[in-house]
């Protein structure tokens, strides 16, 4: 039986030499956590599934930082690495991919050229492309006829969600849900769906819009945006179809540890690896 | 292709010295492995200046490893790429997977391995390994060493005579996986 993912996230500030984990909130406020690759290992021999780096500075200047993080990690990390932020074209995924990644991420560059995508999975294979979706609710007062957006119902009231870019500093006027469903027919091989309300709130996932998504595509969605207690993550996998979950803060500031995650879903009766 | 580093460094951790041959004179050492992710009619194109050497390990008897695409263009052709022949090392097809649950299968699933004799899994329990493809090899049933389920079954490696292929990927399967890269060193 296949096992529900526990994917820490990295956060990486490459304006220094070996780069800084940095946490944010709601895409501001950042804190720092500490260094990527030696973050990356004590999640690994903790049992983590997957490790996700996502290069929040994304200027081409430091996209040797991130060559030199991934080449070190990976010499000593034995899970699959995915690293996003900044990815624009074949060139710049080849050479994430030769420092030791196994999957990219790409999210700006796929919404200003959406075939990137498409060639990125026809080069690399569809299994190393995921896209990443940073979502924002949109609440409206009712649905309205001739609009193409996709509403949904949650606690808070009716709401569409828009995507955004650039590290959440640009909103497009993009339907996520829509986006979701586009990607996949250009052969993303899995989406990761962050959510900007819950991002850095620790005030658990949007069930919603994980449950929205997970109901239209056919790929595996990783959950990602809110976690902050354990129930969250259970909750995540109890109310939508999703089988992977991403953390950062609660992992980083020692919180809990990935083996303590993972014992409590594995009580919980959700399959998780273990040991 | 992809993930060609993690295997080069799996095998670095494990003190052997691999060398990444980026022409057929550098096929030299004591066993070889195609690693590879990516579509079954690339696979097989960018493997082409490579075949010669390969068919020679056939005879000489040195270990051969497929991971992932790497096995899976062992055998004869793949409904991923119609009209492609593979290189045909083994009898059977490769085939979309069957199931009602998402695709590609990518995560961690349990490995039951069914041939005890084979050499890789000396001293492997039944553990979980990591996956990531839409495609499987359906070959003689007595080729296949251990399978896993996803709303069916999955072969999940394959062994003949000095040929292993693996669906999943060791390099990046943890301890588990690392033991089962070892044990092909050693042979």
């Amino acid at each position: 039986m296949l096992c529900h993912r526990i994917i820490p996230c990295l956060d990486c500030d490459l304006a220094f030499p070996e780069g800084r984990v940095v946490k944010g909130i709601e895409f501001r406020q950042i804190k720092y956590a500490g260094i990527p690759w030696q973050l990356a290992e004590r999640y690994y021999k903790e049992g983590a599934d997957e490790i996700v780096f996502l290069d929040i500075t994304a200027s081409h200047e430091r996209r040797e930082t991130m060559t030199h993080v991934i080449e070190k990690t990976s010499e000593n990390v034995f899970v699959p690495l995915t690293v996003g932020g900044g990815i624009h074209s074949i060139q710049d995924a080849r050479k994430v991919f030769n420092a030791g990644a196994d999957k990219i991420s790409v999210n700006t560059a796929a919404i200003k050229n959406p075939t990137i995508v498409g060639k990125l999975a026809k080069y690399f294979g569809s299994q190393a492309c995921v896209v990443a979706i940073d979502a924002k609710r949109r609440y409206i007062a009712e649905r309205e006829e001739n609009d193409n957006k996709i509403v949904v119902e949650t606690p808070e009231g009716l709401c569409w969600f828009e995507c955004s870019i650039y590290g959440g500093r640009k909103f497009t006027g993009l339907d996520a849900i829509r986006w979701a469903m586009e990607v996949e027919e250009r052969g993303a091989g899995e989406i990761l769906l962050t959510s900007m309300d819950k991002d850095g709130t620790k005030k658990g996932y949007d069930i919603p819009l994980t449950r929205a998504i997970n109901e239209r595509v056919s790929i595996p969605v990783i959950a990602s945006g809110g976690c902050g207690t354990l129930d969250h993550m259970s909750e995540v996998f109890q109310k939508t179809q999703t089988n992977a979950a991403l953390a950062a803060s609660i992992f980083h500031y020692g919180t809990y540890s990935v083996k303590e995650v993972k014992e409590f879903l594995a009580m919980k009766e959700i399959p998780v690896r273990l040991g | 292709m992809g993930n060609i580093k993690s295997v080069f460094n799996a095998l670095k951790y494990l003190g052997a010295r691999p060398v990444i041959a980026k022409s057929p004179s550098q096929v030299k050492g004591d066993k070889i492995i195609i690693p590879g992710v990516g579509a079954f009619g690339k696979g097989v194109n960018n493997l082409k200046p490579f075949l010669q050497k390969i068919t020679e390990t056939l005879t000489s008897n040195i270990p051969l490893l497929g991971i992932c695409l790497g096995l899976e263009m062992f055998f004869e052709d793949s409904e991923e790429s119609p009209g492609i022949e593979g290189l045909g090392f083994m009898e059977g097809k490769i085939i979309r997977i069957r199931t009602k649950l998402k695709l590609p299968h990518i995560g961690w699933n349990s490995l039951q391995i069914k041939k005890r004799t084979c050499p890789l899994f000396q001293d492997i329990d039944n553990g979980y390994v990591y996956f990531i493809h839409s495609y499987h090899a359906m070959p003689e049933e007595d080729l296949v060493t251990a399978t896993t389920n996803y709303g069916c079954q999955i072969n999940a490696s394959v062994w003949k005579n000095n040929v292993f292929g693996t669906q999943f990927h060791p390099e990046k399967s943890g301890a588990l996986g690392l033991q089962i890269l070892k044990n092909f060193l050693e042979l």
